[in-house]
């Protein structure tokens, strides 16, 4: 069972919806994914709580069905 | 999000307090059984940092157990000084930036980049 780039992207936006979110499937495989999300929700957020913000919004995804996503985060400059 | 039998979370706690650096991982730091633990475990020893890793495939209580404890999904995980660090990504990313090298220091942990 696998999730496709643009479901992420979606469940992501949905959360943040000013997020700039940038998914590469790395190994083709609707597996193993990097992603990169940019949003000033992160503002005053440690990394931990970042990527927690981004794994709640996947709701539960994360660690089952979608087995590897690199994460990146980034508070808009 | 579910709760955590209190003994459960007990034996975790005191798997963080045994030492400085915990790593709860899958496999041990001297043959690490998947990629994501491997890569913290390479950082860990570049930096020439004493850890303990907890291998989470010997006890599946814990296994699942971290997860709800620190609020992580995923498994590598870093505990220093009793304060949840990150997992594989945030830890090569700080590691990266040197930020880790800095993180160790002000937690008054020996460090000596191998």
């Amino acid at each position: 069972m696998a999730m496709q780039a643009h479901e992420i992207e979606e469940l992501i936006i949905k959360a943040f919806p000013d997020a700039i979110v940038k998914i590469e499937d790395m190994a083709g495989d609707g597996d193993h994914y990097s992603c990169y999300v940019e949003t000033k929700e992160f503002a005053g957020k440690s990394r931990v709580q970042q990527h927690q913000m981004i794994y709640q919004a996947l709701d539960g995804r994360m660690g089952g069905i979608l087995h590897a996503l690199a994460l990146q985060t980034k508070i808009p400059s | 999000m579910s709760t955590l039998e209190p003994a459960i979370t007990e034996r975790i706690q005191s798997e963080i307090n045994s030492q400085d650096v915990v790593l709860f991982m899958k496999g041990t730091p001297v043959f690490p059984q998947c990629g994501f633990s491997a890569a913290v475990v390479g950082v860990l020893s570049h930096l020439g940092v004493q850890f303990r890793g907890v291998n989470v495939l010997e006890d599946n209580d814990i296994r699942e157990g971290i997860k709800t404890f620190s609020d992580w999904p995923t498994i590598p995980q870093l505990y220093v000084k009793g304060e949840f660090m990150g997992g594989c990504d945030i830890i090569r990313e700080m590691y990266e930036t040197g930020e880790l090298m800095e993180m160790f220091n002000t937690h008054g942990v020996d460090v000596s980049p191998q």
